[in-house]
């Protein structure tokens, strides 16, 4: 039977997440790098003890509305919804947006493990590659030491990093197959593509869906058997208007000013 | 008395910008780093490589009219550039820390005489962003930090051991500052350039741990 990963919808792909489930999330804090609709149909789910694995906990639909985006859904969408158990994060929160993560996390309703960003992609790949960790110098004297085995290799102290692996991995990519190959676009690669193959099912919402043989063998940039499921946005969505408040505002504006 | 004239953003940015050589891989932190992009010295081609995973984009689009797929660290729009390369976040890391880039240019809220970095977190605010900044003052060659030399109330930012969160020990290897360039070296640091019209003696006031002097101590020159 011919190999077939694409599914008709994003509350089909992502059905079988239950409570208590780890989730890894793609993207880096931009929007336009994040599995907006595969967000949204979590959220829809409503399933809450989650612990989410991803780069940043998110800014919110307003601030990327204001932006022109379309699919302005980032993990602040399980953030504010309360169903979220737990962050492991490098960005949780930002010097110019004061979101809903550091008010949950204030209020004692959400954990936070703080990450590197290099050791974050390092430990998810550790996860993929079938590694038992990796050791880092990086962390040495830190927070992020605490706790933690050390190890000195030719003189160099460093820090063992356990890998993390999830139970589904939410990425964003620009084409995909019905092999799961995958394209990403320009910086929206960054944890899309190394979060493929790093959860029991990895679930790839992508742009367009093509057909096999239309990407270049020297191009995929994230081979198929990583990827068990592929959704594609559509073209048009209701785009319905919604109240900015004066908080999005500000914020979007200073990011106009020096980005976030 | 009449307080004396400290050096502004773009100005400090321009005075990083001229660290800068042909061919160096160059990494820009949020903020005031970002804008030494701008001030890269005339006829010098430099690579700058974001964490996000691209190496040698252009300059900032203005805004809104760039693609969202293409942004610096800061998620701002920048412009594509021939010879520019994408890639995922753990080859972007292979790069910082692996010792593949060059300079990195970081913003502090402290610096130590021993080049201590801290710079993720306020303690007040008891949650920060560390990001790739541990990374980046690990791995990168070369650690530029570029700050004012004291807080809003005068209180000096570069001292003997860092009070704040610290993000890795001994990386910093230049600091720029709003009155002073200083070099950290084995025996603490050295204050290579004062701004117009400041003494070495009025930058140590300002400064907790003792500089050492460097007997060709000069003016900051921009060029």
């Amino acid at each position: 039977m011919p190999i077939n990963k694409i599914v008709s919808s994003f509350d089909e792909a992502v059905a079988d997440i239950e409570d208590g489930a780890t989730i890894m999330v793609g993207g880096f804090g931009v929007v336009a790098g994040a599995p907006s609709l595969l967000l949204e149909a979590v959220a829809r789910k409503g399933v809450k003890e989650l612990t989410m694995v991803s780069n940043v906990c998110g800014f919110g639909k307003e601030v990327w509305k204001q932006l022109g985006f379309k699919f302005a859904e980032d993990p602040d969408i399980l953030v504010r919804n309360g169903q979220l158990k737990k962050a492991i994060a490098t960005a949780p929160v930002s010097a110019i947006y004061e979101n809903n993560f550091e008010r949950l996390l204030r209020a004692g309703k959400v954990e936070l493990e703080m990450a590197s960003q290099g050791s974050l992609a390092e430990r998810i790949r550790a996860a993929k590659a079938g590694l038992g960790g990796i050791y880092t110098p990086v962390g040495i004297g830190t927070v992020l030491e605490e706790g933690k085995e050390t190890k000195v290799i030719d003189g160099k102290k460093y820090i063992l990093e356990l890998p993390i692996k999830a139970d589904f991995a939410l990425i964003k990519a620009h084409k995909g197959d019905r092999w799961g190959n995958l394209v990403y676009r320009r910086t929206s690669r960054n944890f899309n593509a190394i979060m493929a193959g790093a959860a029991t099912v990895t679930i790839a919402e992508v742009d367009e869906i093509v057909e096999l043989g239309e990407l270049d063998a020297d191009v995929i940039h994230t081979p198929g058997p990583y990827v068990d499921r592929v959704v594609v946005r559509p073209k048009e969505i209701d785009d319905e208007d919604m109240e900015i408040s004066d908080k999005a505002k500000e914020s979007y504006e200073k990011f106009q000013k020096k980005g976030g | 008395m009449q307080e004396k004239q400290k050096l502004d953003r773009e100005t400090i940015a321009l005075r990083v910008a001229k660290e800068f050589q042909d061919g160096d891989v160059v990494n820009l932190g949020l903020g005031l780093p970002g804008l030494a992009s701008n001030f890269v010295p005339s006829g010098r081609e430099v690579l700058f490589q974001a964490e996000i995973g691209v190496l040698g984009f252009g300059e900032l689009t203005a805004p809104g009219e760039g693609d969202y797929e293409l942004v610096n660290a800061s998620g701002q729009t920048v412009r594509e550039q021939p010879g520019m390369s994408c890639f995922d976040h753990a080859e972007s890391f292979v790069m910082i820390r692996g010792g593949h880039v060059d300079i990195s240019v970081m913003g502090a809220f402290q610096v130590s005489e021993k080049g201590d970095l801290a710079n993720y977190m306020v303690p007040e605010r008891k949650i920060g962003t560390i990001g790739g900044a541990m990374d980046l003052a690990i791995g990168t060659k070369k650690l530029i930090v570029a700050m004012n030399h004291t807080t809003k109330d005068g209180q000096p930012r570069i001292l003997k051991k860092c009070t704040y969160p610290i993000t890795a020990l001994n990386c910093v290897d230049l600091i720029v500052t709003d009155i002073a360039v200083m070099e950290v070296i084995e025996k603490g640091l050295l204050l290579r350039e004062v701004a117009p019209g400041w003494t070495p003696e009025e930058v140590q006031q300002l400064t907790e741990p003792a500089l050492i002097v460097d007997p060709d101590c000069q003016e900051i020159t921009l060029m």
